[in-house]
């Protein structure tokens, strides 16, 4: 009788033979594995099997035993590391509602453009985590962030690690044309640094650099709409002089920050909607429309209007911010 | 005669002396020239096999001599920035490597004969900061000009070279820009980092991607470059990217974060107390990840490097010894889990179930040297031996693989 991979739960007798996995080899193991009365009982081997997932993880870590791509991103590390946490918030805190994922292909590139909000940018991470966890092909999404991310210690590494870049026209291109998921987030700090008083108001989309980067490698444009985020951190104020010494493009004031220290820090646990809107076909246009400003302005302003109205459709839905 | 004659510089190192040896045996070339200001060690000179020797410092006149002398139609100007060995080899190197490429060029511009020039420049010109795309291509330049260093002396040497394109319209000219030369023979600030033991410092909170090209390669590429037709700038690397912590645990060893600021003290207490040392500004420069798009290199050029980024760097690796061997973290594993009362998960990497990495490395020929050869002085010339098993290790310490394959499914 061989030990199997499952490591068994402690509450049942020896039960024979197994018959399930009589493939498997046996694990190089000091510990000898039990069996199990029920043998589908994964609840009560959970905690022990994520036990051996993260050892192995941290050998894999140990061991230099992994891969990233030419970005960096790091696809063990983002689903061991990263994607727990942001999954708990994703589901438990923010209680996130997405929709429209069936308008992402299973396969090729698209330009996901988002409006962003709240502070501190929670809204990219979530919209990854509903592509990532919701859509039928589990895709990564590739998001394209500020110079200001990857110069800051700690976050930048990371922030890489989980596949994003920086929003400029070769990376975006590159991603977009090797067949990747690429979110933006054209208004950048004007969004996500915008008083409370103006939620849900679109800011100014940009330059239009990322309808070019989809123009000319072809690929649709997706208008992403996140309701719930500009709650998350209320900006009431920003102070300035701090936020020139400290280099940062504002300092945030919330109703809980600095006023309660770290504390200020745990966003407020407001609902959240994400629809993914219909495709953008950007291939329908003739070869040198990337060069012509007119086809970018319009193409720009176009995605904006999209967004803007679904966000007041979104909110209607929604109703209470918090209650949902 | 219709054969090349070539001239190697920078014979004294690695790369200079062992593309002078394969020169010397291709059919196409007639006669190899290696020039250096130093005579070559025993091991370089038998890396050179069948070529000729001159003792030139490409910063005398002399060398158009025998660039005349000799007929000269191919210049392979490999020293150029090359990386310095050490440190304190640092202000010469800059003098070596600005001053000597533009007496060099004086020299070629004069010269009837030469038809071909092949100049040797480094990534280091893409410079690397957070503000730039994640991958160059040919046509991006810095955007933060490192305002001394390799990157700067590159960047000069490259204008240096455009200048005389300039003025000799007739000279084909290939500039390779080789990405970090790594391998079991070269020596270079890189290699001597990666064998500091058993912590390796890097700057806390940062971690890098490296690009890195085996020292077969750079040597193929430039070969392949001084006979075939290619002109213009080309990037030079092994496929893929391999993190810093990421290579510094494959080497066996363990990561020592450091503040950036606290780099120089370490440095000095290490270096006083005799435990090794190590270059803070080596340090911090890895710490700026940079990769270079190299689909130029295998559509126009025509040259596919054998070995990846990870597989050069486990290549090099091999000839270190390992601190933490991966057989050890296993056994701690499968410790810990044993206690903690579950069952170790069988030893299969994720990453090399998914793309198969494996296969490749076993089904990869080796057309170098055997293995455990590890100095300079032990490799034959021309690398060329036929030989037994790969010299690539599997990251569990097995040959190649093959147990990890048997224990995945």
């Amino acid at each position: 009788m061989a030990s199997t991979d499952v490591p068994a739960g402690r509450r049942g007798p020896t039960p024979p033979a197994d018959a399930e996995r009589p493939d498997l080899p046996a694990p190089p193991s000091t510990q000898p594995a039990q069996r199990d009365d029920h043998p589908p009982a994964p609840i009560e081997t959970g905690w022990k099997r994520s036990l051996a997932g993260s050892l192995a993880f941290v050998r894999r870590r140990m061991t230099g035993d992994y891969e990233v791509d030419d970005f960096g991103y790091d696809p063990d590390f983002t689903d061991h590391v990263v994607e727990p946490p942001l999954r708990l918030l994703y589901e438990k805190w923010f209680r996130i509602e997405a929709l429209g994922l069936e308008n992402i292909a299973d396969t090729g590139g698209a330009l996901l453009v988002a409006n962003h909000s709240g502070t501190i940018a929670i809204d990219a991470l979530m919209a990854a985590v509903a592509v990532r966890e919701h859509h039928p092909q589990h895709r990564a999404l590739r998001m394209l962030g500020a110079d200001l991310i990857f110069q800051t210690p700690f976050l930048g590494p990371i922030i890489r690690k989980t596949g994003s870049t920086l929003a400029c026209n070769p990376d975006a291109e590159r991603l977009l044309s090797t067949g990747e998921l690429v979110s933006v987030f054209p208004e950048g700090f004007k969004g996500v640094g915008k008083p409370y008083s103006q939620r849900y108001k679109l800011q100014r989309f940009g330059r239009g650099g990322f309808v070019t980067a989809a123009l000319k490698t072809g690929v649709p444009i997706i208008p992403v709409s996140i309701v719930g985020a500009e709650e998350i951190y209320p900006l009431i104020g920003n102070i300035k002089p701090l936020a020139r010494a400290l280099g940062f493009p504002y300092f945030p004031v919330t109703p809980t920050f600095p006023l309660l220290g770290p504390l200020g820090a745990i966003p407020l646990p407001s609902k959240w909607i994400i629809e993914f809107g219909e495709p953008i076909p950007t291939d329908i246009y003739p070869e040198h429309a990337a060069e012509d400003p007119m086809v970018v302005f319009n193409l720009t302003d176009r995605v904006r209007e999209t967004i803007q109205q679904t966000l007041y459709r979104l909110l209607l839905r929604r109703g209470h911010p918090f209650l949902g | 005669m219709t054969g090349l004659v070539v001239l190697v510089t920078g014979v004294t190192r690695f790369l200079g002396s062992a593309l002078a040896g394969r020169l010397a045996e291709h059919p196409a070339v007639d006669r190899v020239i290696g020039v250096d200001a130093a005579l070559p060690e025993p091991a370089a000179r038998s890396r050179m096999g069948a070529a000729d020797f001159a003792r030139v410092d490409i910063r005398n006149p002399l060398v158009a001599r025998v660039i005349e002398a000799a007929g000269v139609d191919t210049v392979v100007h490999a020293s150029a920035s090359s990386t310095p060995a050490s440190s304190a080899a640092r202000s010469m190197a800059k003098e070596m490597n600005v001053l000597g490429t533009m007496q060099l060029l004086a020299a070629c511009q004069r010269s009837e004969s030469v038809r071909n020039l092949i100049v040797r420049s480094t990534s280091a010109v893409y410079g690397a900061s957070p503000r730039d795309p994640a991958i160059f291509t040919e046509e991006m330049s810095a955007r933060s000009v490192p305002p001394s260093g390799t990157g700067r002396d590159a960047i000069d040497i490259e204008a240096y070279v455009r200048g005389f394109g300039r003025r000799r319209p007739d000279v084909r000219i290939a500039v390779p820009r080789l990405a970090e030369v790594i391998g079991p023979t070269v020596v270079t600030p890189l290699t001597r980092y990666f064998a500091l033991s058993p912590a390796v410092p890097m700057v806390l909170g940062r971690d890098a991607r490296l690009q890195l090209v085996h020292e077969m390669d750079a040597v193929g590429v430039l070969e392949h470059l001084a006979l075939g037709g290619f002109s213009g700038t080309v990037n030079v690397a092994g496929d893929g990217a391999i993190m810093l912590a990421q290579a510094i645990h494959r080497a066996g060893r363990v990561p020592l974060p450091v503040p950036s600021p606290a780099l120089d003290g370490l440095s000095r207490a290490v270096s006083t107390l005799r435990l090794g040392g190590f270059s803070p500004s080596q340090v911090k420069l890895l710490s700026a990840g940079r990769m270079m798009d190299t689909s130029r290199l295998r559509s126009e050029v025509g040259f596919h490097p054998r070995f990846s980024t990870v597989e050069a760097f486990d290549d090099f690796a091999s000839t270190l010894r390992p601190v933490l061997a991966p057989a050890t973290v296993r056994r701690i594993e499968v410790r810990i889990a044993g206690t903690l009362g579950t069952a170790a998960l069988p030893d299969g990497s994720a990453a090399n179930l998914r793309t198969g990495a494996v296969d490749v490395i076993d089904a990869l020929p080796d057309p170098f040297s055997s293995p455990g050869e590890v100095g300079d002085g032990q490799r034959p010339a021309g690398d060329e031996q036929p030989t037994g098993r790969p010299r690539l290790v599997g990251i569990t310490g097995d040959a190649a693989g093959t147990p990890r394959r048997r224990r995945s499914r």
